[in-house]
């Protein structure tokens, strides 16, 4: 090892006043430095609001992926799906610290992710969902990376300078995730009889939960300059769907949207079983021992 | 106390070139392109670096080393800023950082893509990209898989001296 090299590690075991908060991120605040004052005009509340809503549609979906950790068919999988795992994780710490800075209520990513409950999580219900099998995780994730790398594309222009550049490099990742899922959508479908019915009967699964990504929302219609209107994304994101299902000789299915609570759904609060579980998984040990530090 | 005439200044400017990436150790930050200022604010010294992916690691060990460095050549007060906008790109890698990832085995990056509007799907599973293998030097390689060991590398294989080798990737 080079000295330069030795340096980079021995900073690591230095005895410091940082010490970092056991289970959570806590290491840095990922917007260390920015300015993070909310731009005139800009309804800050509203604004907080939404960012929490694209930070936890990757915090919950970034823990599904990683529970499939040491369960991939390959190593090279394995390591795709830590990635993008990792990816969206970075991206929520992004969104929950710049939520919980327009809010101005003084809550911090962490607090954000580990001490709110269900009904105070305003995830999509796709990225909740648990994968029965590797075909729906690959049909999942096509839906779920072209729907949000469209939506972060527009995003890119938001009036929120902050908002517009965690979207601009989200887009470079989402990017990647998407040709991902869609390459291995494609192998299953257009794969032997028996990888194209079990893609096919993925989609079909997973298919009720997409009506809901492009349902409009009051908090983004508070927010016309700074939130991307999802309904506007529809066209783009069915457009790369036919693209990709027409090359896994897949058909896309004619089943109807998952029926909403009341009219409510994951962007009020509402939330399926599954999710309880989920998130008792993420949270348990924080809430055991708050403010534990290593 | 810095200021922005100071000769302190450009020694803290080489000072921070000179860190390391934690991932890519072979690299500093300056090498590939996360360094973006060094400069005097109200007498303190401010760092400027950018994430490359959203959630590298590295970002914290590496604001944690230039505060190192920088306090032990007594820079007193060292603060390290994120910047998020413009978006990092591979682009930024530099022709020294470029000479020193070929010499350990990991092919630079291509070009990254650079048009405005919807980004275009790839679909085909194994690209014939413009990547020559970093040990043998042939262009006739093929990517094993699009991810790799940290976020910004993906595999690849070379067909003509048959080794596999990761490659930065273009973003």
């Amino acid at each position: 090892m080079t000295e330069d090299e030795f340096t980079a590690y021995q900073s690591l075991s230095e005895e410091t006043e940082d010490h970092r908060w056991a289970f959570g991120t806590g290491f840095t605040d990922p917007l260390e430095g920015i300015d993070a004052s909310v731009p005139p005009g800009v309804d800050a509340q509203a604004l907080g609001a939404y960012c929490l809503m694209l930070g936890d549609d990757a915090l919950i979906y970034s823990h599904r992926l990683q529970q499939w950790m040491t369960r991939m068919p390959e190593l090279e999988e394995e390591t795709a799906l830590a990635n993008v795992a990792l990816d969206l994780l970075g991206q929520a710490r992004m969104l929950l610290a710049r939520a919980g800075l327009a809010e101005g209520a003084g809550r911090q990513e962490d607090q954000l992710a580990f001490f709110r409950d269900e009904h105070e999580f305003r995830n999509v219900l796709l990225a909740e969902r648990q994968d029965a099998d590797f075909a729906e995780l690959a049909g999942r994730l096509l839906i779920f990376s072209a729907w949000r790398l469209a939506l972060f594309g527009r995003l890119a222009a938001s009036a929120d300078p902050v908002l517009a550049a965690i979207a601009a490099k989200s887009v470079q990742e989402l990017a990647y995730h998407r040709d991902y899922a869609a390459q291995w959508v494609i192998r299953l479908g257009d794969g032997t009889p028996l990888s194209h019915g079990k893609m096919q009967a993925a989609l079909g699964a997973i298919w009720p939960l997409v009506a809901e990504l492009f349902q409009p929302d009051p908090v983004t219609a508070a927010l016309p300059a700074v939130a991307a209107d999802p309904a506007g994304v529809r066209a783009e994101v069915d457009a790369v769907l036919d693209t990709v299902l027409a090359a896994a000789t897949l058909e896309r299915p004619d089943v109807a949207p998952l029926a909403r609570v009341a009219g409510r759904s994951g962007r009020d609060g509402v939330h399926t079983e599954a999710f309880g579980y989920l998130l008792a998984e993420l949270q348990s040990v924080a809430r055991a021992h708050p403010d534990a530090t290593w | 106390m810095v200021t922005g005439g100071d000769p302190g200044l450009a020694t803290a400017r080489e000072i921070a070139a000179t860190v390391p990436d934690p991932e890519l150790p072979m690299l500093t930050v300056a090498d590939l392109g996360i360094l973006r200022d060094v400069a005097a604010e109200d007498g303190r010294l401010v760092v400027t670096i950018t994430p490359t992916y959203s959630g590298c690691p590295a970002l914290r060990e590496i604001a944690h080393d230039l505060r190192h460095r920088l306090s032990a050549a007594g820079f007193g007060q060292v603060t390290v800023r994120i910047a998020l906008a413009p978006a990092w790109s591979s682009d930024w890698i530099t022709a020294e950082g470029r000479r020193k990832l070929r010499e350990a085995g990991i092919a630079p990056p291509h070009p990254a893509r650079r048009k405005p509007g919807p980004v275009p799907l790839t679909l085909t599973v194994t690209r014939r990209a413009r990547v020559t293998c970093p040990r043998c030097g042939s262009a006739d390689t093929a990517q094993t898989a699009a991810f790799g060991a940290t976020a910004c590398k993906a595999l690849f294989r070379c067909r003509a001296c048959r080794e596999p080798f990761e490659q930065v990737k273009a973003i």
